[in-house]
């Protein structure tokens, strides 16, 4: 099989769709770490306190930076004033969106749902169609012709990778999206997970998102300056880098279509710097297996259930090592993926270890 | 026709919190308040059909485990996207000891 034919095997209507399906992969029981209810519940517990401490600082330190790189604008000491201000903004924003999302990030409601409309906007990403099609990914994750959120495919697309560290696909389309959402409508792919009572708010927000990009264009032209762009819109393009190596880490090289987190699903141990970028993501297996803990719990997670799971990477630069590694090894054998070993202390692999596709799936 | 149908004892389900109960080879989730008060509705989430007895409770509020929807389980309302469908709610009682649901005969 060629590989843009295996690729084709991730659209959401291909043949491993009906076959994951018929193998009972879809919505199934996926394998969880054993912990008691009252150490959940624990765990579960939400508070305020961690997400508006971390987004005072977010939000503190862009208005900083951006403020600065104004200031500085024409020399070069703009530049890494730019550089961290598009991080916050165009990297940071990923896992604001990601965990306000699932609601977990804050205890109040309506603050996690003001983060998740900030972030959703710095990423380019409607709140509305993004919200269920990350359910999706939850619900069958890495399952092939399922999963809607697949960054590396088998073989991976290491151009179109490569070319969104700077959003290059990313960017064009979400302002694509932008603007078919806001003629009312949806992508054919959207309109099998967005429920129909909830598209109206799609296309409400996809119309002031235009208006303000629309502004901010009109801005730049009448004083003859890029500042505006590169405050508003610019940094989904030049500071997304750092939420794509992050991404990379999460899912890329292991296994597909099986039922345990621990065999698709990684663990890295970050610094502080970028477990505040990333909001404590990198206990991304954790995260998986149990969506209800919020981020700042992840790490206390992390210690109940390591003897149940693979070793974490000790850091990002050992996982996109072996990502890499593996990603380019995928590129001509595609049987190939990442297996980690289990400690002696763990329940054995549940289910599938990989490759589970249709018949038309097995590389030559 | 209703009947009453035990479910499970006041004591097997801590205060804010809840269980799941098998009757008839259906899943009900048990709720109790933080006022003590007992409540029922299906197991399961109406949009993943995850268990709802390994979700959060919190003031009045059943949170799915795996997608985060919420619920207010005292009248089954559904409150927060990826949740667009009420949960079913039954009533509920307490006589010796035992906390029993209302169901369909």
């Amino acid at each position: 099989m060629i590989n843009k034919q295996r690729r084709e095997l991730y659209g959401l209507h291909s043949p491993a769709t009906d076959f994951a399906r018929e193998q009972g992969l879809a919505g199934a029981d996926w394998y969880l770490c054993d912990i008691p209810r009252k150490q959940m519940k624990e765990l579960m517990r939400r508070t305020d306190m961690p997400a508006i401490r971390d987004t005072i600082l977010w939000i503190g330190l862009a208005v900083g930076f951006a403020t600065a790189g104004v200031l500085l604008w024409g020399t070069w000491w703009a530049v890494p004033c730019f550089i961290a201000y598009g991080v916050l903004y165009g990297s940071a924003s990923d896992s604001r969106w990601h965990e306000t999302g699932h609601g977990t990030a804050f205890k109040t409601r309506w603050m996690n749902e003001a983060v998740y409309q900030l972030a959703s906007f710095c990423m380019m990403r409607n709140p509305t169609p993004w919200r269920y099609q990350h359910t999706l990914h939850h619900t069958d994750t890495l399952i092939v012709g399922i999963d809607p959120e697949v960054l590396a495919m088998r073989p991976a697309r290491l151009v179109a990778i490569a070319a969104n560290l700077f959003g290059l696909l990313d960017v064009p389309g979400g302002l694509f999206q932008m603007l078919v959402h806001a003629r009312g409508r949806l992508t054919e792919a959207e309109k099998d997970w967005v429920p129909v009572g909830e598209r109206p708010k799609a296309y409400r927000t996809a119309r002031i998102w235009v208006a303000i990009y629309a502004t901010t264009i009109g801005v730049a032209v009448v004083t003859q300056s890029w500042i505006p762009i590169v405050l508003i819109g610019g940094p989904r393009a030049y500071g997304a880098f750092m939420h794509i190596l992050y991404a990379l880490t999460q899912h890329a090289g292991m296994g597909e279509n099986v039922l345990d987190h621990r065999l698709n699903t990684r663990t890295v141990l970050m610094g502080p710097v970028n477990r505040f970028l990333y909001w404590n993501m990198n206990y991304h297996l954790e995260h998986h297996m149990f969506a209800a803990v919020p981020y700042h719990k992840l790490p206390a997670l992390h210690e109940a259930i390591k003897n149940d799971i693979p070793a974490p990477y000790p850091s990002m630069w050992a996982a996109l090592k072996d990502v890499f590694r593996t990603l380019w090894r995928q590129r001509s054998d595609q049987t190939y993926c990442l297996k980690r070993e289990l400690p002696p202390t763990a329940t054995p692999y549940h289910g599938p270890v990989d490759g589970l596709l249709p018949d038309t799936a097995s590389p030559r | 026709m209703t009947m009453w149908v035990r479910a499970c004892a006041t004591e097997d389900v801590d205060e804010d919190d809840v269980i799941a109960v098998l009757i008839d080879g259906k899943f009900y989730a048990i709720y109790q308040s933080e006022d003590q008060e007992f409540y029922a509705s299906d197991g399961n989430c109406t949009h993943g059909r995850a268990p709802l007895c390994d979700g959060l409770v919190m003031d009045g509020v059943i949170e799915c485990p795996k997608h985060n929807g919420r619920f207010d389980y005292r009248t089954g309302k559904a409150l927060s996207a990826p949740v667009i469908e009420d949960l079913r709610t039954y009533q509920t009682k307490v006589e010796d000891d035992g906390v029993y649901i209302q169901l369909d005969g």
